[in-house]
């Protein structure tokens, strides 16, 4: 960690050295630590420190984007003229029009000491809780800790300075109790002192214990229980499908002609609020501009998509703050999802479920068709079958073909707690009862 | 450099390793994507580090740094036994390494033209060119062009003796088109999905694409699969092309076969594999899995195919945990009826279980279709890094595959 005194003076050096109409200059960097832990031992343990300065650079509407991590003189002074090099050569964009002004920034407090300073001994006393308690239910344990340190500072020559540091840690677990048994927990925080390693490993361990010997289900349509984990991963693909503004300016998203029309249960509201310390709070955006909160399904009524200064330009508006950064390439996206919980806890929704399936987490999904929100995927680390309110016995995992949508508008229940989540971003979600999901196939585990 | 990597290796054996390597890097990488008529971003890169991985007390630490001198050398050198011994807090068992001869060597991979010496106005030339041809197709409502190289210097050095260095250039490039419509979007690219084909090559490579020519067919074929029919259900004979059936090896052939999967080391992240053995923990990591030619020509598979779909380009791909029950999206389906091919399918989707996917396949394309795709985008494990790997395939046919999962 360089540290907001030096970060800004090399970003400031880096503006001073860069000769183009605009210029905006990052600084992004941090140290990870991370044992992974696999058949109740630790297999690999890393840590990494690293610093990138970026420059976009824009003559005219010709704009050119360089990073490198050398941030000595002579390193900042060969990118500069990169940066320039590259702008020169580039065609004009006639959908740019300039890089974003000024925005008052809130103070965020994301730093905390505890987790900068947790040493490497720490790190693996908590896996070896984690492993103590697999132990205890016979299990085999695997997973990681990770430590981040993280800091940006962003300056460009319209006057936009801002400068952040943050901490995150991660305690993932995974179970495995043969024959067929699996359980996953985790926890992420600001605050790595906060992570609880028994809470996660008796989580993750219980879930296993259950799910041992599972038995056959064949696929079909019906009602889940999603936990947290598994609603994380379902909600970041509806933003990556189509929650950003560039894809409804590229007309491959769910939202286009959609404003205003309901597209999920009325039960349903996502909103993005980078603020908001129920998340993993942020600032600013990788362009400097202030997070705003944005609400975009609202009582499951299609409302609005998040925009970065480029998309924003294009239709006369300002940036909601939600760049992903780079080249600028890959458009807005949200990555501080929040979604409304409701007034069930797991236990009722289980108990009010005649019949369906209870699933712990999802894994290796991907989009079909963006437009109608069909994504497929698997369960894992815990599926089970529901009857008579009571959670019957394991199955083997299943392989979903869904629209989020279409499932979203079935939903009949929805968490009082939720769970933040590091998935793509940040999410906090609680878990949903929907009444109609459909798995396409089974497999063998 | 080898008075530096001595040093590391020197501290680490002095701060109590058994066994050290040591990695340093530098990599150049350049980017430049056209959309719509406009270059959209011309981005560049240089990043260098380094890394000491170390054995001690029976277990492995690594650390990095971007910081490439002495002082620094040796300062990770010794957080990196720290971290082995934090490590050997939790171990059942001391890390014991197979016997290796040391090495000494210098590899640098072909390449004609330097891509990163090729004038820029020149690389982006060709990408508008390319990125006209998509919208020949007045259906085409955004057009992207890509182009990316990669260079990157090694120097491994060991306590064993080695000291290796290695100078990689990889050159790629592609084209997508995107037609939409009310309700309705799809994609085509070429000469692959997700950013093109790739290759350890320089710009000749890029030459030898004909990027404008198949950028004018998948325009086309991107406007034509808005009015194609939706790709039925049920059970059919399907032929894969190149580039999805490198794909489908890279999935269901090369991941399962990496040996910590197979050791559960992969467990709780990428997943582990149907295949097993004994417990042990190596760090390995699939480069060039390849599928044998057969002696078929495609035409003489089409024409030998009385019902069946052949399918071109990825959009989509899954597989569980274990590697066994994968589904995949192609951009393109072309129906076969009777040894030929006829209309063209949108949202295809086929589905099953690798191993009995695999004894379906009785047909692979010869020698002379055969070649190998590059996939630079390989995630797996914790921190993320990306691997660079290849695949050589020609097209093969499967027997009795479930298809048209999605529906329409």
């Amino acid at each position: 960690m360089l540290g907001r005194e030096t970060a800004l003076e090399i970003v400031h050096r880096a503006l001073d050295m860069t000769r183009a109409d605009q210029v905006e200059v990052t600084l992004r960097g941090g140290d990870q630590a991370l044992p992974r832990y696999a058949g109740s031992v630790i297999h690999q343990n890393v840590t990494e420190r690293d610093t990138v300065l970026s420059i976009r650079a824009v003559i005219g509407k010709k704009v050119g984007f360089v990073e490198s991590n050398a941030t000595d003189d002579e390193g900042i002074r060969r990118l500069a003229e990169r940066a320039r090099a590259v702008a020169e050569a580039q065609e004009e964009n006639p959908d740019f029009v300039s890089l974003p002004s000024p925005t008052p920034l809130a103070a965020v407090d994301a730093w905390r000491e505890s987790t900068a300073r947790f040493t490497p001994e720490e790190r693996a006393r908590a896996v070896e809780k984690v492993v103590q308690v697999a132990g205890r239910y016979g299990a085999s344990a695997s997973g990681a800790f990770s430590t981040h340190t993280s800091e940006r500072a962003v300056v460009n020559s319209l006057g936009v300075e801002a400068y952040g540091s943050s901490t995150t840690a991660l305690l993932t677990a995974v179970m495995n109790k043969e024959p067929g048994g699996f359980g996953y927990a985790d926890q992420v925080s600001r605050d790595a002192a906060a992570i609880d390693p028994e809470a996660v490993a008796e989580e993750a361990a219980e879930t296993c214990a259950r799910g041992v010997s599972p038995r056959d289900l064949a696929p079909g349509v019906y009602p889940v229980i999603l936990k947290p984990y598994a609603v994380a991963d379902m909600v970041m693909f509806l933003g990556w499908m189509g929650l950003g503004a560039l894809s409804v300016q590229e007309h491959r998203s769910f939202m286009n002609d959609r404003f205003g029309q309901r597209i999920t249960g009325e039960a349903i509201t996502l909103y993005d609020d980078g603020l908001d310390p129920a998340g993993l709070a942020t600032a600013f955006d990788p362009e400097g501009v202030a997070k705003q909160r944005v609400e975009m399904i609202v009582n499951g009524h299609a409302n609005a998509v998040v925009y970065d200064s480029y998309t924003a330009h294009r239709e006369g508006k300002q940036s909601t703050g939600h760049a992903s950064g780079g080249a600028g390439v890959w458009g807005p996206l949200p990555r501080n999802v929040f979604l409304a919980p409701g007034d069930a806890d797991l236990d009722a929704m289980i108990a009010d479920t005649p019949r369906g399936i209870l699933v712990t987490r999802f894994h290796y999904t991907n989009v079909l068709h963006p437009v109608k929100t069909v994504f497929t995927g698997m369960t894992r680390d815990g599926t089970f079958w529901i009857e008579n309110g009571q959670v019957a016995h394991p199955v083997k995992n299943l392989r979903f073909t869904q629209s989020i949508l279409d499932a979203l508008d079935t939903v009949s229940a929805i968490g009082r707690e939720t769970k933040l989540q590091a998935e793509g971003g940040a999410c906090r979600v609680p878990a949903l009862r929907l009444d109609a999901f459909e798995f396409s196939s089974a497999t063998e585990f | 450099m080898e008075d530096l990597t001595r040093r590391a290796l020197e501290r680490a054996l002095q701060a109590g390793a058994t066994y050290a390597d040591v990695r340093v890097v530098r990599r150049t990488t350049e980017n430049i994507q056209t959309k719509n008529g406009h270059v959209e971003a011309v981005s560049s890169g240089e990043s260098a580090g380094f890394g000491v991985r170390v054995l001690a007390d029976g277990a492995w630490g690594f650390a990095s740094s971007r910081q490439i001198d002495a002082e620094e050398m040796e300062r990770v050198a010794e957080l990196a036994v720290r971290i082995a011994r934090a490590s050997a807090l939790v171990k059942q068992a001391d890390v014991s390494l197979a016997p290796v001869e040391p090495a000494r060597g210098r590899f640098e991979s072909p390449c004609q033209k330097d891509p990163f010496e090729v004038p820029l106005a020149e690389k982006t030339a060709l990408l508008l060119d390319a990125d006209a041809a998509l919208r020949r197709s007045p259906r085409v409502t955004v057009s992207e062009a890509t182009m990316d190289f990669f260079r990157e210097e090694k120097t491994f050095a060991s306590t064993e003796g080695s000291y290796l260095e290695q100078t990689k250039t990889e050159s790629g490039a592609g084209v997508v088109a995107t037609a939409t419509e009310a309700g309705e979007v799809q994609v085509r690219s070429y000469p692959a999905a997700f950013g093109g084909d790739y290759a350890a090559a320089g710009y000749e490579f890029i030459e030898g694409l004909d990027l404008v020519r198949g950028a004018e067919t998948a325009g086309q074929e991107a406007g034509e699969l808005l009015d194609a029919p939706q790709c039925p259900s049920g059970e059919t004979d399907i032929i894969l092309e190149g580039q999805q059936l490198a794909l489908q090896v890279h999935e269901s052939c090369g991941h399962p076969i990496e040996l910590d999967r197979v050791f559960g080391t992969e467990a709780s992240y990428a997943g582990t594999s149907f295949l097993t053995t004994d417990n042990r923990i190596p760090l390995i990591r699939m480069t060039n899995i390849n599928l044998e030619p057969g002696d078929w020509s495609l035409d003489e598979m089409i024409r030998d195919t009385r019902e069946g779909l052949y399918l071109a380009s990825n959009k989509s791909w899954s597989i569980d945990d274990k590697r066994l029950n994968f589904q995949f999206g192609t951009e393109a389906a072309w129906e076969i009826r009777d040894g030929s091919l006829s209309r063209l399918l949108k949202n295809a989707t086929y589905t099953g279980i690798t191993y009995q996917f695999w004894r379906a396949c009785d047909a692979i394309a010869r020698k002379r279709e055969w070649r190998v795709w590059g996939l630079p985008n390989c995630g797996k494990g914790e921190p993320a890094p990306v691997a660079h790997v290849g695949h050589g395939v020609s097209s093969a046919r499967f027997r009795g595959v479930r298809v048209g999962v999605m529906k329409g």
